[in-house]
């Protein structure tokens, strides 16, 4: 245990001596190094098979800590946990709905207090820029619980005018024990999403975090406890996702599972859940998202979002803006300003304020990136700038710009989830949002145009969750957020974000009159006359 | 859960929860305690005494803090039902050891704030005039409060307008940090409650517990939920015919004038400033001239929350100067008032006569409450009592036409008479008192003359009926039987400690004789048969309807009245409509798809 904090401190020495926002002995010293265990019920436990498994700082490819690794055994502990607090009569399901508000706020209050510690511990385990990490990721985790805790208690059902002489309405009830799979390209912010919206409307919670990033996900397990969640509501389960994830996902006794990630484990999650007990599934899976830039747009601010949009978190983001489709007589100073643009992004390391783009999260990424790139020169396009390894150790690739490139390409087809942008060529507006719509993705796209005629027909006809008009990867708590086509299942975020963790209750009750009516009819006896 | 009346949900610490208030047989005197203990000075009791002056705005409890205290103190005393100690206090041993935990008033407290709040600065009045304010439970004056009129009124609007212009700090917030504003709001009030308690209790009169569990928590909870809205109040994208895109913005009114009244000061603030503020409006607030110290405190916690200036304005004074010119106001988009029906109805007229100004109103009351033979009369009895004499008889919502069924109406009357000699009238600061005195000399007064009219037009006065005590404005719980529908105790709003006690035979009859008022503001039914409970609750001309509970209310569900009880609705989601314009923006389009 030592040992991990001292190889901690040591990469912290070794590596990271520019950050300036928080010591390295302000790290050491923290009270948050003991959470390398699993958070069930409120406390930390070891495996029950004993078995941990390393974390790496993808920034130097070096072993952080190790964590307690989680298998079927352990999802069980912790569906037990959170089967028990979710039982009728428990002090969740009597608390207040404004209280589970409350609490959702105090730990927002919790998080934005170690927003500096948790940015470097984010940063470290994952690789993003430390600038990123404290001013986006934060900020956005804050806000997002700020704005499920204030759903608590407003998340109303209706009374509704049904026919005849019945009382009818409905109850939003919590639908019972969730389990979260989330992915390790915005661990906390993705833990937020799932977080939020569970726990405003009542349920409770199993949560495996992704392998590659587990520390601040722990971190947080620490701050639901600190601020008063009753034990069992949430636990946080590190560990593999053929294991523990699959164990979540073929639980009996789990209601609900959401995930998100890749397509691929999207289809088993959705299989699980029908060869087992029809578990509710939602699903943000990946996506293949196009960015239409017409000639009529302002270019600079094009080229610049176009380059936002896909070399955002080192280009791992579900959301990415990968394929570009630039119109004809713009194409050639697009693709050029393009380059431009991605020689002079900063990569580098990512406790650098000046850091720009940080390591990819891991060895298998790093490699299935490059294979990509090779894939993509292999098959005709036009290699403009970048496409190898940017540092001697850790897993850093050069921004990488292809031209030329065509539809039918490796690269314009898969989900790269790297630093590579491809620039494609159309004439007309029909001919784009045909080529836009023609993949199996439809998690999200964009328009750039000064033509509001023409924005509007592109923004109505792509086929995707979330269409941006001459920006990109804007984000609101207040947003419904998700994909068409294998992009998933269901939105988050934004009130529609409810439904996803709700079950609806109809109650329809006789009233005075048709009682009446109905002992009258007993009497005469003329209920069988009637209904034979 | 806010709940007026603390019998089932209430803190368990509050001594006159139980239904089965024999344990206050400790002190079951109704007689007004002795004049020397009515001192909010000293307001822990003989025979406990604080070591130590407490930091002001901290809570202060008498003995040192046990585990289960602290938990709660960390808490906040925001805690749900699950968060509170214990269990009812049945036997008086274990009553006095809950009461030695209970929160104790801040010794001595100092009033900071006794200017009016305009851009966020303390001004003196243009006039240079001052009023008193008093201590309702001695008749002597607290402190002396700048007084504002019309010249006031025009500067605080001034304000508010600058505030709302196009492009200011807080047209161009987001609506999430209006909502974080808010809330920060909600965390100071919860910060400095019992300095704020100690004050509603001694400018109002109201008892010191009730105060910080009711209408502090009532105060906090609703600035939190309306700082939960600001970022979700929702306009629609429609699809109308034609090759358009029709959306809906909902956007906020403007300077919204809001006047306060007197009997829950805070809370009133709170309802008000919540649902404005969220939707983006900028205010001017008077609060009643009878109370308005607690609300120019509240000023000071918007300036340290971070609401740019200009934006809540808040000016004491009096209705018929610093109230009609707001009223009259043309800089002024929307007025909300709550108050009595008369003042209502010039409230009404004045913004026909000027700017057409919105108008949401929340006036007088005389709800109805029915009582079927079926009920569990235990319940019936203690919630029909509360719900007339709860904040001494001074809601808006007080249950003060009791129907109750013919054949348990002699034992109704009787248990009913044998609760109100129960009750406790005291000193605001004692724990054991349930009742504190009425506001002023005049209200006293005019419930006093209502007395009188009830035994000359023939009611049977069952109990009390006098003013009580040497200094204060107190009145004896006072129960009517024999009450018919025609006499002015049971048509006209008394506001005060008086129980009217009918009798009735059948459901129709009831419904019928229940709607037959001005008002509609509240109704309650008690019955265990599910039918009858829903029969009487739609018939009801009311905008709230209790089923066998009184003055259950909350922040999500919203109030107010039908008929002359008031126009629209506060608290809830709908409560942010009366703050808001929808505007239809429509877009022409080039084509049309699904």
């Amino acid at each position: 245990f030592s040992l991990s904090l001292l190889k901690y401190y040591q990469v912290k020495q070794n590596g990271f001596t520019a950050s300036p926002q928080c010591s390295n002995e302000n790290i050491f010293n923290h009270n948050a190094l003991i959470l390398f265990q699993l958070f069930i019920n409120n406390e930390w436990h070891d495996a029950v098979s004993g078995k941990t498994f390393p974390t790496i700082n993808p920034t130097t490819g070096e072993i952080i800590c190790h964590v307690a690794e989680a298998d079927r055994a352990d999802v069980e502990k912790a569906v037990k946990a959170a089967q028990n607090a979710f039982k009728l009569g428990s002090p969740w399901r009597r608390m207040d709905a404004s209280h589970r508000g409350l609490l959702l706020s105090r730990l927002a209050d919790a998080i934005e207090r170690d927003a500096a510690y948790l940015a470097e511990l984010e940063t470290l385990d994952n690789g993003k820029p430390y600038a990123v990490s404290y001013s986006v990721d934060i900020p956005n985790v804050v806000k997002c619980l700020r704005y499920y805790a204030g759903w608590a208690d407003k998340w109303e059902g209706k009374t509704i005018p049904i026919d005849g002489n019945f009382f009818c309405y409905t109850r939003h009830e919590p639908i019972g024990v969730c389990g979260q799979i989330i992915p390790w390209n915005f661990p906390l912010l993705m833990q937020a999403w799932k977080l939020g919206p569970a726990l405003a409307t009542g349920n409770t919670v199993v949560m495996k975090v992704a392998e590659q990033t587990p520390l601040t996900a722990l971190y947080v397990a620490s701050l639901i406890k600190e601020v008063g969640f009753p034990e069992g509501v949430v636990n946080i389960l590190s560990g593999m996702g053929p294991t523990a994830g699959a164990a979540i996902a073929s639980h009996m006794d789990i209601d609900k599972v959401a995930f998100t990630g890749s397509t691929e484990v999207g289809h088993l999650i959705q299989q699980a859940s029908g060869s087992s007990n029809l578990k509710k599934v939602t699903l943000e899976l990946g996506g293949k998202s196009p960015n239409i830039i017409l000639s009529d747009a302002n270019l600079e601010d094009a080229v610049e979002q176009s380059h936002f949009a896909l070399f955002f978190n080192q280009g791992q983001c579900c959301c990415a803006g990968s394929r570009t489709f630039v119109q004809a007589d713009i194409y050639d100073e697009f693709v050029e300003r393009s380059v431009v643009r991605a020689n002079r992004r900063v990569v580098g390391n990512p406790f650098d304020l000046k850091t720009e783009q940080g390591p990819q999260i891991d060895e298998e990424q790093f490699n299935k990136i490059l294979g990509y790139i090779g894939s993509g020169k292999r098959e005709g396009a036009k290699l403009m700038c970048g496409g190898g390894v940017a540092a001697d150790k850790g897993y850093f690739i050069q921004p990488t710009v292809f031209g030329n490139v065509q539809d039918n390409m490796t690269i314009a087809q898969e989900e790269i989830f790297g630093p590579v942008m491809q620039i494609l060529k159309f004439e007309t507006l029909e001919e784009v949002v045909s080529r836009a719509n023609d993949t199996k993705y439809g998690l999200a796209a964009a328009v750039f145009t000064k033509d509001i005629d023409k924005a509007h027909y592109v923004s109505n006809t792509l086929r995707a969750g979330t269409v941006w008009v001459n920006c990109y990867d804007v984000f609101g708590a207040q947003a419904p957020f998700g994909g068409y086509k294998a992009s998933g299942n269901g939105r988050e975020l934004g009130e529609y974000g409810l439904d996803n963790y709700t079950e609806v209750k109809t109650v329809k009750r006789s009233e005075w009159c048709i009682n009446y009516m109905y002992m009258y009819v007993m009497h005469h006896g003329k209920t069988r006359n009637m209904s034979s | 859960m806010l709940v007026f009346h603390f019998q089932k949900d209430g803190p368990s610490l509050y001594p006159m929860r139980s239904s089965s208030v024999g344990h206050l047989a400790i002190n079951p005197g109704r007689s007004l305690k002795s004049q020397s203990q009515i001192c909010w000075k000293n307001p822990t009791d003989a025979g406990k005494s604080t070591t130590d002056p407490p930091h002001p705005h901290t809570h202060t409890y008498i003995h040192a803090h046990t585990h289960t205290t602290h938990t709660h103190t960390h808490i906040g005393m925001t805690s749900s039902k699950i968060e509170m100690p214990g269990e009812v206090k049945s036997d008086p041993a274990a009553l006095m050891a809950s009461l030695q935990l209970m929160p104790a008033p801040v010794p001595n407290p100092e009033i900071k704030y006794t200017k009016i709040f305009i851009n966020n600065e303390w001004q003196d009045s243009v006039s240079g005039k001052v009023f008193p304010t008093y201590n309702p439970a001695t008749g002597e004056q607290i402190i002396e409060v700048q007084e504002a009129d019309k010249a006031d009124v025009d500067k605080a609007v001034q304000a508010a307008r600058l505030a709302f212009s196009l492009g200011s700090v807080w047209r161009t917030m987001d609506a999430s940090e209006r909502g974080r504003l808010l809330s920060k709001l909600a965390d100071l009030v919860e910060r400095d409650s019992v300095y704020l308690a100690t004050i509603e209790s001694l400018n109002s009169g109201k008892p010191f517990l009730p105060t910080l569990f009711v209408d502090l928590q009532g105060t906090i909870k609703t600035l939190r939920y309306f700082a939960g809205y600001a970022d979700k109040i929702h306009g629609s994208t429609i699809p109308m015919d034609g090759q358009f895109l029709t959306f809906t913005r909902y956007e906020p009114i403007g300077v919204c004038g809001q006047i306060i009244p007197w009997n829950f000061p805070l809370m009133m603030t709170a309802w008000k400033l919540g649902p404005a503020l969220a939707c983006g409006n900028t205010i001017v607030l008077k609060p009643a001239e009878q109370t308005p110290l607690t609300c120019l405190y509240i000023a000071a916690l918007i300036k340290e929350a971070g609401f740019p200036p200009g934006v809540v304005n808040i000016l004491p004074g009096f209705g018929p100067t610093a109230g009609a010119a707001m009223a009259a106001h043309k800089g002024i988009d929307k007025v909300a008032f709550t108050g009595s029906t008369e003042v209502g109805k010039v409230i009404q007229e004045t913004a026909g006569k000027t700017n057409l100004k919105r108008v949401t109103l929340e006036l007088g009351g005389k709800s109805p409450n029915i009582i079927f033979a079926d009920s569990d009369l235990d319940l019936a009895v203690e919630q029909a009592h509360q719900g007339v004499f709860f904040n001494a008889g001074q809601c808006c919502t007080a249950g003060s036409r009791i129907y109750v069924e013919e054949p348990i109406y002699d034992e109704f009357v009787k248990r009913s008479v044998e609760r109100a000699k129960r009750k406790i009238v005291g000193s605001p600061f004692d724990p054991t008192t349930e009742q504190g005195p009425q506001i002023s000399r005049e209200q006293q007064n005019r419930v006093l003359e209502f007395v009188q009219s009830g035994i000359s037009e023939g009611a049977k006065l069952e109990c009390g009926g006098k003013a009580l005590g040497l200094k204060g404005f107190y009145v004896e719980p006072t129960v009517f039987s024999n009450v018919t529908d025609d006499m002015r105790i049971a048509r006209e709003e008394i506001f005060g400690p008086v129980q009217q006690i009918m009798k009735f035979k059948t459901i129709e009859e009831v419904i019928e004789r229940a709607n037959n008022s001005d008002y509609g503001l509240a109704a309650a039914v008690f019955t265990n048969d599910i039918n009858k409970a829903i029969t009487v609750s739609t018939a009801m001309q009311a905008g709230t309807v209790w089923i066998n509970c009184y003055n259950a209310m909350s922040s999500q569900c919203p109030f107010g009245g039908y008929k002359m009880s008031g126009n629209g609705r506060e608290l809830g989601e709908i409560g942010l409509k009366e703050y808001s314009e929808v505007k239809t923006i429509t877009m022409k389009m080039v084509t049309k798809n699904s």
